[in-house]
């Protein structure tokens, strides 16, 4: 039992380190913005999801499990509030959604 | 662990020597509170490097568990003191610079020097 | 693994402060120095200082960021001049460091038991603690009882900044030396006209006030204490005068509820001290506000953290409101 739970941990661990590496190597290579801060929302909600409830899974049914779940419920409320803000703020300070996409990037003579 | 005590101190070293080139060698007066800033910061990382005890845990007792091995707490009360210190300190100085920048209409030290010498 | 993480997270300690001090945007740097922070949080959180990355968080990453963005508004964004004597600094740099790290070689092996930080009064502390106080939190017993003296004097330098930047920045008074004007009812304040940030803002603001609380009264038992919960209070509030605007902070908390705290805390600070003197015992002696000594103890330290908690708020409430009233010229 103790070794099945050990094993759905480290499989949701290591799903939630690929989406955070995922998202990370989105911010670095997409061309604008408002792409780069679409990947960067990938660590923020997946990434943050399934690592917590592996550590959930690791922490069994104590009082720590309940204040982890409240970590990732203020996480899941304020990223996508923040993400929002900053897309937001960027559309008033003029950057345009259609500096070019990866497609123009690659086909440049 | 060997190496990584001697990677904390050398990174200490590093980012003490990072923020004081900012002080020293930046113009803009935000900037070189910036990098006091970033010197602070590399004082207390030593100062809780120092605190460490290898196989201990955060000094906080536990009644179901004894007989545990705890880092010190000495250096985290002054570092805890120091850390709201230094944020008071900054603020003051960041005031001072609004004001200057009132005054003398710009936040370059080499300009405001030049304005004082007229 | 503990090698692997501690050498990764001081890895982008350096990088972080390389790029903050090369960056000519200063709104960049200071978003980085957010980071920086958050990263030393995260050290001293592996090196087991449990109050002290709660306090760096909450200090350093937090208010600190709204403080200098608000300096920034007042100021330019743009570091104009280039670094003029590069080679002189880069010299003077060089030779400081060369000491410094002449001065690491003798320091102790990282987390040696025997080393001599460890041998005097820490022990001393974790021994009597249960004796003499028996709360859980040794740091918060340290910090409140036996370096009690300590504390109240960095009380005093709280307030004494927060009073310093009064004295600079009396809100709602720029250059020109006119009062501000109140905005007409209809005007975009703050972020009222943005749905999403203004809903979801209203929602946490009380539970980021009750978990401030929370901090404040559980110092004893967890990482926690005055100085991490008066920024946790700060927080909310700044959060709701970035949300509905400056003028209606200032219904919710007036100033003169502002400087009650700010002077109330260090003053409960000074009288519990005091106490101790009228009961017939030394200055900032606890033991002897209660029939109980280790009841006194206790009863002295949630007092003093209140006082303490009570004049961080106001602190760093007034600084916000001081930079943010400010005419912009």
């Amino acid at each position: 039992m103790a070794l099945l739970l050990d094993i759905v941990s480290w499989v949701l661990l290591a799903a939630g380190g690929a989406f955070v590496l995922v998202g990370g190597i989105g911010a670095l290579r997409m061309p604008n913005l408002y792409t780069r801060m679409h990947a960067a929302s990938v660590t923020d909600t997946m990434g943050a999801v399934l690592v917590i409830a592996g550590v959930m899974v690791q922490a069994g049914l104590t009082l720590a499990t309940i204040k982890l779940a409240a970590i990732l419920l203020f996480l899941l409320i304020t990223s996508p509030t923040s993400s929002y803000a900053l897309a937001s703020a960027a559309m008033l300070a003029g950057i345009k959604p259609d500096a070019g996409s990866a497609a123009d990037l690659e086909d440049s003579p | 662990m060997e190496f990584l005590g001697i990677y904390y101190y050398w990174v200490f070293v590093v980012v003490l020597m990072i923020g004081f080139y900012a002080v020293v060698a930046k113009v803009n007066l935000i900037k070189k509170l910036i990098g006091l800033s970033i010197f602070q910061s590399a004082v207390f990382l030593l100062y809780i490097t120092m605190s460490k005890v290898s196989g201990g845990t955060a000094p906080i007792f536990n009644d179901e568990i004894t007989g545990l091995l705890y880092s010190n707490p000495l250096p985290q009360v002054l570092i805890l003191t120091a850390i709201v210190v230094g944020i008071s300190t900054t603020a003051l100085g960041l005031g001072i610079v609004v004001r200057i920048k009132e005054e003398y209409g710009t936040t370059e030290e080499n300009e405001i020097q030049e304005i004082d010498r007229r | 693994m503990k090698v692997l993480f501690g050498v990764f997270l001081l890895t982008l300690l350096v990088i972080t402060a390389v790029a903050i001090v090369r960056t000519k945007n200063l709104f960049v740097a200071v978003m980085l120095l957010g980071i920086f922070s958050l990263l030393i949080a995260a050290n001293f959180f592996i090196l087991d200082a449990a109050d002290v990355a709660l306090t760096e968080a909450a200090v350093g990453a937090g208010i600190s960021t709204v403080l200098f963005l608000g300096a920034l508004a007042l100021t330019s964004e743009h570091e104009r001049t280039a670094t003029p004597h590069r080679l002189l600094s880069f010299a003077v740099v060089t030779v400081a460091s060369l000491v410094v790290l002449y001065a690491t070689f003798d320091k102790p092996t990282f987390g040696d038991p025997n080393a001599p930080v460890h041998q005097h009064v820490a022990p001393w502390y974790l021994e009597k603690t249960p004796e003499y106080i028996d709360i859980p939190n040794v740091v918060t017993a340290v910090l409140g009882s036996f370096r009690g003296y300590d504390t109240l004097g960095e009380v005093f330098v709280v307030f004494t900044a927060g009073i310093g930047v009064l004295f600079l920045l009396s809100a709602r008074r720029g250059p020109s030396g006119r009062r501000q004007t109140a905005e007409p009812p209809g005007a975009a304040v703050g972020l009222r006209h943005d749905v999403i940030p203004r809903v979801v803002g209203r929602l946490l603001v009380p539970f980021i006030l009750l978990f401030g609380l929370y901090v404040q009264f559980h110092g004893e038992y967890g990482p926690g204490g005055g100085f991490q919960a008066g920024a946790l209070i700060a927080a909310a509030f700044i959060l709701y005068a970035l949300i509905e605007g400056e003028e209606q902070t200032l219904r919710a908390l007036p100033q003169s509820a502002l400087n009650a705290l700010m002077v109330g805390g260090a003053l409960l600070y000074g009288v519990v001290g005091l106490a101790g003197v009228f009961l017939g015992s030394n200055f900032l002696d606890y033991s002897v506000l209660a029939s109980n000594p280790v009841s006194g103890q206790q009863m002295g330290i949630i007092l003093i953290e209140a006082g303490v908690g009570m004049t961080v708020t106001g602190v760093l409430l007034s600084i916000f409101h001081a930079f943010a009233a400010r005419d912009r010229a």
